[in-house]
């Protein structure tokens, strides 16, 4: 391993089961002595919300890998999308993912946070989403450095292996 | 099967270089792992987390992933990669005469 291996992430999503492996990755690469650097642009600004990493989801609908066999039905039934747009499947594919990771032991994604920023993680929320979706600093969760531009980004990265999710 | 001396004592390691029978391990071999993993000399608080490594080790023949160390031991994050700086999850493993943890969290 190279002394001072640098990863930075992208997080672009907010969807539950988008938002679960830069914090993975991230968690592994500290416990490995490589520096971390993520930045939450669009949708994944939600991650690092305060208002709304609580209640993140996974949409059913137009999600083709998403079988009843999570339900404990057998095989790999899908499920008919028309179902998926009933109102309360959302909440409910929302919950199922919730209570597998939870028996897991996977941390939520909030305790994840506090985590990789107690492990020195470096995380910045991105400057144009922030301003497009009128959000500023108090918005966010105490793990978020600073609100910066995609240039000081890849200035901050200059070496690292990026990652884009 | 590589093997390596540690204060006197010859052990077998991988290719790595972490020791691959915990049977083998003992406290003084720990002290000599820490040094050359940067940390010297170990702490009460150190050998909080190798206690807790080792018996849990013992327990389940795995190394403990951070966050098992974290909730087994009540210290927080920050203190575990205080104690060890730049990869807690590697060098707890190694020194405490375990394989690499396998659980991601």
């Amino acid at each position: 391993m190279s002394e001072n291996r640098h990863i930075a992430f992208i997080c672009s999503k907010g969807n539950l089961d988008m938002v679960y492996p830069a914090l993975v990755m991230g968690w592994a690469a500290l416990g490995n002595g490589i520096d971390v650097t993520i930045f939450f642009t669009f949708w994944g600004m939600d991650m690092i919300n305060k208002h709304r990493v609580d209640h993140l989801e996974v949409p059913p609908v137009a999600n083709s890998s998403m079988k009843m066999n999570m339900m404990g039905v057998p095989g790999y039934i899908g499920i008919p999308q028309i179902l998926g747009v009933i109102p309360g499947m959302t909440p409910f594919a929302s919950a199922l993912m919730k209570s597998k990771m939870k028996a897991l032991g996977v941390p939520t994604v909030r305790e994840y946070l506090e985590m990789l920023s107690d492990g020195g993680a470096k995380m910045y929320a991105c400057k144009m989403s922030v301003d497009m979706f009128k959000l500023s600093k108090d918005d966010f969760l105490p793990c978020v450095e600073d609100i910066v531009t995609a240039g000081d980004f890849m200035d901050m990265t200059d070496g690292a292996q990026i990652i884009f999710i | 099967m590589a093997t390596k001396t540690f204060a006197g004592k010859t052990v077998q390691v991988n290719d790595e270089g972490f020791m691959t029978n915990p049977a083998e391990w003992d406290r003084e071999i720990a002290v000599e792992i820490a040094k050359e993993e940067g940390i010297d000399p170990l702490t009460d608080a150190h050998w909080k987390v190798i206690d807790f490594c080792r018996a849990e080790g013992t327990k389940t023949g795995k190394a403990p992933t951070l966050r098992q160390i974290t909730t087994g031991t009540g210290l927080s994050t920050k203190e575990l990669f205080t104690l060890f700086p730049k990869g807690p999850a590697k060098k707890v493993a190694h020194i405490s005469g375990l394989g690499k943890p396998e659980g991601c969290v």
